[in-house]
């Protein structure tokens, strides 16, 4: 039974349709790259199944449809990574982390075992920000924020991760690192990424499957070579990909 | 894993360390204390302490001054209203600053105080009472007008601007109060008589304050209050960010709509038994913040000693500094806390850029 299942979804504000008509299935050890050009829908998408945006339509886990699912038990589930962050106050790196155990919180009071507490500084320590963990969020750089929530939804340890543009604000070494980790994570067993990835290079490297869509609908759905066609991506952004391509990389290509 | 037995304590103490509260449970005491025995006449701390334990044991003291008691009977009540009155409005002030992610937002900031004076003001003066308890009225009155209050802002404030920022939220609380303000003078011009004057809605005062009133602050504090401080981790979540909240499994409606019905019967009760009290909720969860850190596990019960004493202080310069006239006590709050507003409406001008 696949991870994660969408039924039809669809997304409209007023008359505005943002989203058509999107299903997709996602099973263990897949990591689909959502593509398209700005104002696709992509990001739209992964807020609809957040459950910040309304939508028609239906969300599963293994089978089991999200509306009958409290909000903790669906955050076991799936985590969400938001496209931009901004802290206000000066929490510690370690309490952010440490947030991604709500969903397993036992009692009212939520007081956290030696587990928690254990899977917590795992998380911390994946992402390269052990000797961090106790920095204020406000002193970060953008690329070391990025790392704290992404330890955040590790920490979760949710089966589906949703990440919304992932390595925004990451330069190449981490954007490299970043991926690497989340290849290692989805490779473990029961687990599946979802990612809204603008680098069209990163998403054909790190991608088992991909959904190209255009002004809301899905042009393409499926595996890699279906929708990373030359035909199927020039005609979605409108662009010559494979001369812009070989311009953009021929620095580095012999 | 075999963890060892000083780790297994780190890993559950996750409130204040003990020895804080000890040092903030004295700080209130001693506080206590000395706004007791200093005002127009001037008392030995020893007689209040005699008083005390008179009160508590039934023991029986001479005092050293010789009118002490009769002086006590009326202060001691009131520096208990104004402890939990401090108490029960920083609190509400760090949860909304919490909630809403915002560090401006607060009773009087918002509007929600002048909403809840104008609640309990209607209640006087078309005489809405409850039949038992004749203080219910204008209370339950007052929370219905917070709570109205605190949806209607956030209504306007999420259709003009869905981010919920900052400015939009403080905008709108400043005309809403002006218009509160305004609807408040005018009941209590044609309706005089019956209310006490319009300074004690807009400006607060707790003179005169009875044990009725402290013990039905105290009753409302202790329910409300274990609401909210059972909330703190949510409060966390909420003050990153309401996406990242639901992304971890927080029921967001419900958890938001649980914390403003608790603040808007804490204000609301407050209001109704000491006007509106400026700042409060925005002064001392600021600088108990700057101390304890923002995690509201920690933030929370420190907000709830420093208010008490910070409130208790204002009091007593608001008895003292005049003497023997009497200023409002918001005017001294609202003094100190205008010039800090300032300076975190900068502070936060600055990490939005």
């Amino acid at each position: 039974m696949s991870l994660l299942e969408l039924r039809n979804i669809t997304v409209s504000y007023g008359d505005l349709t943002v989203l058509n008509d999107i299903s997709l299935e996602l099973e263990q050890g897949e990591w689909l790259m959502v593509i398209g050009p700005n104002g696709a829908g992509k990001s739209t998408l992964i807020s609809a199944v957040g459950g910040n945006a309304p939508h028609r339509g239906e969300v599963l886990f293994r089978g089991v449809s999200s509306v009958q699912m409290k909000p903790r038990d669906i955050a076991r589930r799936v985590g969400t990574l938001s496209q931009s962050h901004s802290v206000g106050y000066s929490f510690s790196v370690r309490e952010l982390v440490g947030l991604g155990r709500y969903p397993y919180r036992k009692g009212l009071m939520g007081g956290r075992d030696d587990d928690d507490e254990r899977v917590v500084e795992e998380a911390i320590h994946n992402v390269g920000l052990a000797d961090m963990a106790d920095r204020s969020l406000l002193t970060l750089s953008g690329g070391e924020l990025q790392r704290a929530f992404i330890a955040q939804l590790f920490a979760q340890d949710p089966s589906v991760l949703m990440l919304d543009e992932p390595t925004n604000n990451l330069d190449l070494v981490y954007q490299k690192e970043v991926f690497d980790l989340l290849k290692e994570w989805v490779s473990q067993k029961d687990r599946a990424i979802l990612s809204v990835v603008h680098d069209l290079g990163l998403a054909n490297a790190y991608g088992n499957k991909a959904l190209l869509l255009d002004r809301g609908s899905a042009a393409a759905y499926g595996d890699m070579d279906t929708v990373f066609s030359d035909s199927m991506i020039s005609g979605t952004y409108r662009l010559d990909i494979r001369q812009w391509m070989n311009k953009l990389y021929s620095h580095w290509t012999d | 894993m075999k963890p060892r037995k000083s780790e297994k304590n780190r890993t559950k103490r996750t409130g204040l360390p003990q020895w804080e509260y000890l040092a903030f449970i004295a700080a209130v005491f001693l506080t206590f204390i000395l706004c007791v025995s200093v005002g127009t006449v001037r008392l030995p701390w020893t007689d209040v302490l005699h008083y005390l334990e008179d009160f508590i044991f039934g023991t029986k003291h001479e005092f050293a001054v010789s009118t002490a008691p009769s002086i006590m009977t009326v202060r001691v009540p009131r520096v208990i209203c104004v402890a939990l009155s401090g108490m029960s409005l920083a609190l509400c002030g760090c949860s909304m600053q919490g909630l809403l992610k915002n560090p401006l937002a607060e009773g009087s900031t918002l509007g929600v105080s002048s909403g809840a004076a104008l609640g309990a003001i209607i209640a006087i003066a078309f005489d809405l009472n409850m039949p038992i308890l004749t203080l219910a009225g204008p209370t339950v009155m007052a929370m219905l007008f917070a709570f109205g209050s605190i949806m209607l802002i956030l209504f306007l404030a999420y259709k003009l601007d869905y981010s919920l920022s900052t400015n939009t939220i403080v905008l709108l609380g400043v005309i809403y109060s002006m218009f509160i303000s305004s609807i408040i003078m005018f009941i209590t011009t044609f309706a005089s008589e019956k209310i006490r004057s319009i300074t004690f809605w807009t400006m607060g005062s707790l003179q005169g304050s009875t044990y009725t009133e402290a013990l039905m602050l105290l009753s409302v504090l202790v329910i409300c209050g274990a609401v909210i401080l059972s909330r703190s981790e949510e409060l966390n979540a909420f003050a990153i960010g309401e996406d990242n909240a639901r992304s971890i499994g927080i029921d967001v409606r419900k958890t938001r709509l649980t914390i403003l019905i608790a603040v808007s019967a804490l204000i609301g009760t407050c209001v109704s038994i000491g006007g509106s009290i400026g700042f409060v909720g925005l002064v001392v969860p600021h600088m108990t913040r700057m101390i304890v850190g923002p995690n509201h596990k920690r933030l929370l019960p420190a907000t709830l000693f420093s208010g008490a004493v910070f409130l208790m202080i204002m009091d007593l310069v608001s008895r003292v500094i005049l003497r023997p006239r009497e200023l409002p006590i918001g005017a001294v709050t609202s003094l100190i806390g205008a010039v800090l507003f300032v300076f975190i409406f900068a502070g936060t001008r600055r990490t939005d850029r």
